[in-house]
């Protein structure tokens, strides 16, 4: 009975490591024939399920330096995406075609969704950040404990709240204002990255909180014995005795952010052209694959899992950066 | 000069606090205005095909139902061995894998599911979905059993022992017991948040109109049907999505408060 | 002559309605040790607490009677009780030094540690900074410990040395008064008895309130002796007289070990 017991929970915590290398591994080998197809060159691609002639192909495969004359060339261009991210469903069979004649080829490359994964995220660390750190401040030292746990506990329920309502509520009330007072379309980098940074306030402020109540309550207590204001404690002995945990807990949100879905999907415009401004819609890694890889096959599927597969590093970098390095024993 | 820094200081903490809560009260004000103006018994009563929620919200129950009875156990048992078992650095490193996982993109999972499990079989199932919930819930409830099982005094380990029960016994009867209310409460959170998920159940378990218990099929899906609902073009489709929402956030909000008050009542 | 001049004096925490305190009439005399001794939960953290008011940092509390401070500015007792704003709690705390049980570096260097309370004064001069921390920390005996490693971080020091960092870093803006909160509770009896030794050294330029648990301490250090037993002064007067000749049955039963 020991032994059973033993070996079940072996295998159990040993499924995690299991599951982890699994998703590597699969998306790896589903995003194969785009990764010999494409290679690396893959992420400096600003095209996206685009018919290019055989010569700019071969143009596009080649490294990234070139991409730099052609950026006149691709601007042009990106009007049409919208029209060519409709006809997903025809492409099997362009590409069909594409193989017996030679002469005209599906394009993919990440570099569209990559750069509006970054932006958006980038924008909503920039807003999110003096928020998160303003209300941490708040419940932590400044709130009396009745004002404080109510606070607290209703930060907690609204990082509770499933992605998908920040996205409806974004995309139907909070987009419009921001149109208004920015201009540009009301779908955009902007107001994504917005939304995103509304959505990962909770979490940010919760956890940068919890680093900022590991300072022992005597530390502070002498520093006030000092004569020391609160604004000097907060400076010059919470946030450098928590200063590890608190970058921590700031990485960690941003590899939530780098990764989320829904609260971005209804914001972003799912257009795949690199954003002009910062009120222009284009796309990002998880609502690329959310809203294509229902039509995709072949090519585009499998360029999709190489989309993937690069969400997956970077968040699994991003993450594993946070918790071993600054997270380490803060349990 | 220290003082008026000071001031200005907390002021503007203060102020970013409420300029958050105002935010996020924001959001829940629309919310239940527009989800209260669109709620009504009947959809309670109808499928979606019918205008109702019925199937959804059965069907996103029936999806967690499963993930949570497949994820729980897994996760309960990883956990202990990370906590109880594990001395060396192989529980270490899963640990820090489980961790790691926890804050994977949950897109990123439905792709694995989608790759390992509805290529082969050839189309989305209500199975598919269940399994992508529940690798997303398999390390919250390791880490939760893990963090609540490092909180039983070490004593009361070796009291066990002491008293000549194995190991196994002294887990089961003694340490899982004493951390109980802990690990059910982390198991609750666990559950309000994969109840929530959309974006793992896109293209595993994708969403039906239809009443469905059939796990092999394309299976009912409330978030995934928000999700398409709200991208129509009617109004009545994105009033429906409203109310969806609504009901969506209620339960989740219930089952995490839930969650809190067990802690809460339980601890003194 | 008292520097600080307790009367009537009463403490209630918040959420508790009998008073922690009741009616605690002493003096801390100028250039003296004033020890505050009697068994846990006596009270006497408590009223230590209470000179510097480090207690208002958690809302709720009351007061009751007089704590007295010699103001040098007006050669003139003030009641430190009627402390409100904000500027005057930073001017109380920078004339009542307090030193805590454990040691309470600062995450910073040790020279920024004892210049901390200097620059939050506002001085600003570095030389003046250099000067005023070099002397500080010889006042406690530190100096020639860590002369050559001032700009590294003080979490490094042991434990003694962290306390004595503390103390010089208290002694540096040049208080009337230090509090003492069992300040050798958590250090080997070496560590201690440096810091004693440094206690005698300072109350030439200081004085100094002390709370410890170890009687023998008291004896040794201290002037003047509180004992204190379930939030009442039992018996305050001169050291000798309390170890040698106490008035009080319960301060003779503590003493001589009979409960506590």
């Amino acid at each position: 009975m020991e032994k059973i017991f033993r070996n079940l929970s072996l295998s159990s915590a040993s499924l995690v490591f299991i599951i982890l290398l699994g998703i590597f591994i699969t998306l790896f080998l589903a995003s194969k024939d785009a990764i010999n197809e494409f290679g690396i060159g893959f992420i400096t691609n600003p095209n996206w399920n685009k018919e290019v002639s055989i010569d700019a192909t071969d143009k596009s495969s080649q490294s990234a330096q070139d991409f730099s004359l052609e950026d006149d060339f691709l601007a042009d261009d990106e009007d049409d995406m919208i029209l060519d991210e409709d006809d997903a469903i025809l492409d099997e069979d362009d590409m069909l075609f594409d193989d017996s004649i030679k002469k005209t080829f599906t394009d993919y490359g990440a570099l569209v969704p990559i750069v509006g994964t970054l932006l958006t995220t980038l924008i909503a660390l920039i807003f999110a950040l003096p928020i998160a750190m303003g209300i941490a401040v708040f419940l932590a030292e400044i709130a009396p404990k009745n004002i404080a746990a109510p606070i607290s506990v209703a930060i907690e329920l609204l990082a509770a709240i499933p992605s998908i309502i920040f996205g409806m509520w974004g995309l139907y009330y909070f987009a419009p204002i921001v149109a208004d007072l920015v201009g540009g379309y009301q779908v955009s980098l902007l107001t994504a990255g917005l939304v995103l940074g509304i959505m990962i306030l909770p979490f940010m402020a919760a956890i940068t909180r919890d680093s900022m109540n590991t300072t022992p309550d005597v530390l502070k207590e002498s520093a006030y014995a000092m004569g020391a204001t609160k604004f000097e404690v907060i400076k010059d002995i919470i946030f450098p005795y928590s200063k590890v945990g608190i970058i921590g807990s700031i990485i960690l949100a941003l590899g939530r952010a780098l990764g989320e879905t829904m609260a971005v999907a209804f914001l972003i415009g799912s257009i795949f052209a690199l954003p002009t401004a910062i009120n222009s819609p284009t796309i990002s890694i998880p609502v690329a694959m959310a809203n294509n890889f229902g039509e995709a096959s072949g090519l585009g599927e499998s360029s999709l899992f190489y989309l993937a597969l690069i969400l997956f590093v970077i968040s699994f970098g991003v993450i594993s950066f946070a918790k071993l390095y600054f997270l380490k024993g803060a349990r | 000069m220290r003082l008026i820094i000071n001031k200005i200081v907390l002021g503007l903490s203060t102020l970013s606090a409420l300029i958050g809560l105002a935010f996020l009260g924001w959001i829940l004000i629309t919310l239940f205005m527009k989800g209260l103006g669109s709620f009504h018994l009947s959809l309670f009563l109808n499928d979606l095909i019918d205008g109702g929620l019925r199937n959804l919200i059965v069907g996103q129950f029936i999806l967690a139902g499963i993930a949570a009875t497949i994820g729980i156990p897994l996760g309960m048992a990883a956990g202990i061995y990370i906590q109880e078992y594990g001395r060396g650095k192989y529980a270490e490193v899963i640990r820090n894998l489980s961790d790691i996982m926890m804050s994977a993109p949950s897109i990123v999972i439905g792709a694995f599911v989608y790759a390992i499990i509805v290529v082969p079989t050839g189309g989305t199932s209500g199975f598919a979905g269940a399994i992508a919930l529940a690798i997303m819930m398999l390390p919250i409830v390791i880490s939760t059993t893990d963090n609540m099982l490092s909180l039983v005094p070490k004593e009361l380990r070796e009291a066990g022992i002491a008293l000549g029960a194995s190991k196994y016994k002294v887990i089961v009867d003694i340490v899982i017991k004493a951390a109980k209310v802990g690990i059910m409460t982390g198991i609750l959170l666990a559950f309000a948040r994969i109840i929530g998920e959309t974006a793992p159940l896109l293209f595993t378990s994708e969403t039906s109109n239809y009443f469905s218990l059939d796990l092999t099929e394309s299976f009912p899906s409330l978030t995934v049907s928000i999700y398409d609902l709200a991208n129509e073009p009617e109004e009545s489709s994105r009033d429906l999505a409203w109310a969806a929402s609504f009901i969506l956030t209620v339960l989740v909000l219930t089952i995490n408060l839930a969650g809190r008050f067990i802690t809460r009542n339980k601890k003194r | 002559m008292p520097v600080m001049n307790i009367k009537d004096f009463s403490f209630t925490y918040p959420g508790v309605d009998s008073p922690s305190l009741k009616n605690i009439n002493m003096k801390i005399r100028k250039n003296k040790i004033t020890a505050l001794i009697g068994p846990s939960g006596c009270g006497k953290s408590t009223l230590l607490r209470s000179m510097n008011r480090i207690h208002d940092l958690y809302p709720g509390n009351k007061y009751d009677g007089i704590i007295e401070l010699f103001n040098t500015d007006t050669n003139e007792m003030q009641n430190i009780l009627d402390i409100k704003k904000e500027n005057e709690f930073i001017e109380l705390r920078q004339k009542v030094g307090m030193i805590f049980q454990k040691p309470t570096p600062f995450p910073m260097s040790i020279f920024d540690n004892v210049a901390y309370g200097l620059k939050i004064a506002g001085i600003k001069d570095k030389s003046e900074l250099e000067g005023r921390v070099e002397q500080a920390l010889k006042d406690s005996v530190l100096w020639k410990e860590v002369q050559d490693r001032l700009s590294k971080s003080a979490m490094g020091l042991s434990g003694g040395q962290q306390q004595r960092l503390c103390i010089a870093r208290a002694v540096a803006v040049k208080p009337e008064v230090i509090l003492f909160d069992e300040p050798t509770s958590a250090l080997d009896p070496i560590s201690t008895g440096a810091i004693e030794e440094l206690l005698v050294e300072l109350k030439k330029d200081v004085s100094i309130a002390i709370v410890t648990h170890n009687m023998q301490q008291a004896s040794r250090i201290s002037d003047h002796t509180a004992f204190m037993y379930l939030g009442d002064l039992i018996e305050f007067d001169k050291t000798e007289n309390i170890f040698l000749n106490p008035k009080e049955k319960q301060t003779e039963d503590y003493i001589t070990g009979r409960f506590g």
